[in-house]
C-alpha cells in the first residue's frame, strides 16, 4: 500500500508526474525537473519532503543515549536548536541512515530519518535507546517543506508572523528554531537542507501543511519534485542513503570520514558509540576502498550502478547525474583506494575517461574549481 | 489524440516514421514517449551508412531519469541523422513530431510500413497505457 503525504493531492492538481519512492507516491516532478532544477540554484523552490521521518527522543539521557548511537559527537550541540548531520552504524561499522539530530533541549532531541529506512531505524533507535530510558515517539502528524535557494529565505520569512521574524532571520546555518506562519500556525523552521543553497525545512503539521504550501507558492517559490532534489544533492556533493552508502560500507568507504567523529573534545574522550571498534579496526588495517567525485567529459551520462575501470581493479558509479548546472554528467564513484588517475566508466560497452575532481561539484550556483 | 500527424506510422515501443521521398523514412520516438522519458539530456545515434534492422535497437536517448533503446521501426541504411540533436537533446522534448527526428533511412522493403500502426491505433495504444 503506497503512502501518501498530506500535499498528494495538491502535487496532482499542479500536474506533478508522481512516482513510489520508498514506499511513497511521491511529485518526480511537476514538467520540467531541469526547469526546477534551475528555480531552485536561481530562485526559490520547494520540495514536499513529508515522507522523511520525525521522531522525537525524550528522557533525561537522552544526550548519554545520542553518544551512543550515533557515529558523530552529539556533544558539538551545545545551544539548543542546533543542528548535527551524522550516521548511525551497526556493530560492522556500516551505515543503518544517516539523519539530522536536533538539540532541543536536554531532554528533547529530534531526529529526521529517511524515509526509505523507516522501519528499520525505528527498530533500531527503540532497541538501543531502552537502555537509556529514552522514549521514543514517532511523528507522523508532522509535515515537512523544504525551501531552497538564493530567494528562499526572504521568501519564507516574508510569511512569518512580524515578531519571529528578526529571529528566524538571524538564525545560523545548522540552527532551527520554532515561530509563526500564516494565520498563526506553528513552524519550526531550521536553516538546512539538501540543494547546497540556503534555504530552510519547515516542520509544520499537517494540518496547515496545504496552506503553508499556496503560501509559498503564491510568493513565488516554485514546486520542485525528487528528480531535482536528487541533481541538486549531487551537484552540492551530498550523499544518497541507499546509492551512496549501505549497512555494508562504513562512513570511510562513503565519503563520510567528516561526520565521524573519534576524538571528543567535550567530557567523554573515547566516546563508546555502535561501530566504533569496527571503525578503528578498518582504518587501522587500511580502508580498501573510497568515494570519490567524477566528471565525465565526453557526451553521455553517469548512472547508478555504470562498472569503473581502473588499474587496480573494478569500481562502480554509485550515484551519477548529468548535471544541470554544468551540463555534464557528474557522479560519486567507489573505487579501489588510492586509484584516481587513468578511471574509465564502462558506458553500454564503451569505455570512456573519467576525470576525479574534488566535490561539492557546484558552489553557489557556479562550477567549482577544476570541474 | 488529434496532434498526432496523420501521416505517421507507428511501434508499439514508440517510436514513429514517416515515409518520405525516394524510398526513404524518417524516425523519431513520439511525444508521449518524450513525457514519458522526461527532459532529454543526451542522445546517440547511428551513423551515416550503417545498416539498421527492424526491431532492433539501433539509438539511445537518454533523459534526467534514465537511458532508453529506440528500436529500428524498419530495416534499411541510415542516410542522415540528426546532429543537432548532440548539443541541444532537448529538441526532442519540444517538438518530438518535427525537429526532434533522430534519423532518416533508406528503406530495404518499403512493405515493412504494414506492419506498423496507424495513428488511431497508436493513440488508443497510449490511451490505454495511461489507465
Amino acid at each position: 500500500m503506497t503512502r501518501q503525504t498530506i500535499l498528494n493531492a495538491t502535487h496532482r492538481a499542479a500536474g506533478a508526474k508522481m512516482v513510489d519512492f520508498g514506499g511513497w507516491d511521491m511529485p518526480l516532478n511537476y514538467g520540467s525537473q531541469i526547469e526546477e532544477h534551475h528555480a531552485v540554484r536561481r530562485d526559490a523552490g520547494m520540495f514536499d519532503v513529508s515522507h522523511m521521518t520525525v521522531v522525537d527522543l525524550r528522557g533525561a539521557r537522552c544526550r548519554e543515549f545520542l553518544r551512543h548511537l550515533l557515529a558523530n559527537d552529539i556533544d558539538k550541540l551545545k545551544k539548543p536548536g542546533k543542528a548535527l548531520y551524522g550516521c548511525m552504524l551497526n556493530e560492522r561499522g556500516g551505515v543503518i541512515d544517516d539523519l539530522i539530530t536536533y538539540f532541543l533541549a536536554e531532554d528533547w532531541f529530534r531526529v529526521v530519518v529517511n524515509a526509505a529506512t523507516r522501519d528499520k531505524d525505528l527498530a533500531w533507535i527503540e532497541k538501543q535507546a531502552s537502555a537509556f530510558g529514552v522514549k521514543v515517539t514517532e511523528r507522523p502528524e508532522l509535515a515537512m517543506i523544504a525551501v531552497q535557494g538564493p530567494h528562499a529565505r526572504a521568501k519564507v520569512l516574508a510569511l512569518l508572523d512580524a515578531g519571529d521574524r528578526e529571529r528566524v532571520e538571524k538564525l545560523g546555518k545548522f540552527v532551527a528554531a520554532e515561530a509563526h506562519g500564516p494565520d498563526g500556525m506553528p513552524l519550526f523552521v531550521a536553516r538546512t537542507g539538501y540543494t547546497g543553497e540556503d534555504g530552510f525545512e519547515i516542520i509544520v503539521p499537517e494540518a496547515h501543511a496545504v496552506a503553508l504550501w499556496n503560501a509559498l507558492a503564491a510568493a513565488g517559490v516554485h514546486p520542485a519534485g525528487l528528480g531535482a532534489r536528487d541533481t541538486l544533492r549531487l551537484e552540492a556533493g551530498m550523499n544518497l542513503y541507499g546509492q551512496d552508502m549501505t549497512e555494508d560500507v562504513t562512513p570511510w568507504e562513503a565519503g563520510l570520514a567528516w561526520t565521524v567523529s573519534l576524538e571528543s573534545d567535550g567530557q567523554f574522550p573515547g566516546r563508546d558509540f555502535i561501530g566504533r571498534a569496527a571503525l578503528e579496526k578498518q582504518k587501522q588495517d587500511g580502508v580498501p576502498r573510497e568515494l570519490i567525485g567524477v566528471v565525465l567529459d565526453d557526451k553521455g551520462v553517469l548512472r547508478h550502478g555504470q562498472r569503473v575501470v581502473t588499474g587496480k581493479g573494478d569500481g562502480e558509479i554509485l550515484s551519477g547525474i548529468f548535471s544541470p548546472t554544468l551540463g555534464k554528467a557528474i557522479g560519486f564513484a567507489r573505487v579501489p583506494a588510492g586509484v584516481h588517475d587513468g578511471l574509465k566508466v564502462d558506458i553500454r560497452g564503451r569505455e570512456l575517461p573519467l576525470r576525479m575532481v574534488k566535490y561539492p561539484f557546484v558552489r553557489d550556483g557556479k562550477a567549482c574549481e577544476g570541474v | 489524440m488529434s496532434d498526432i500527424p496523420g501521416d505517421l506510422k507507428f511501434q508499439k515501443s514508440h517510436e514513429w516514421v514517416r515515409l518520405e521521398d525516394a524510398g526513404q523514412a524518417r524516425v523519431g520516438i513520439s511525444d508521449h514517449a518524450q513525457g514519458l522519458l522526461g527532459d532529454l539530456v543526451y542522445v546517440e545515434l547511428p551513423k551515416v551508412g550503417d545498416k539498421i534492422e527492424a526491431g532492433s535497437g539501433c539509438a539511445v536517448v537518454e533523459s534526467v531519469k534514465a537511458a532508453s533503446d529506440v528500436y529500428a521501426p524498419v530495416s534499411g541504411k541510415i542516410v542522415a541523422v540528426n546532429e543537432a540533436l548532440a548539443d541541444k537533446p532537448e529538441t526532442i522534448n519540444e517538438d518530438a513530431f518535427g525537429d526532434g527526428w533522430l534519423f532518416v533511412v533508406k528503406l530495404d522493403n518499403p512493405d515493412e510500413m504494414d506492419a506498423l500502426l496507424v495513428p488511431d491505433d497508436y493513440a488508443e495504444l497510449i490511451e490505454n497505457d495511461e489507465h
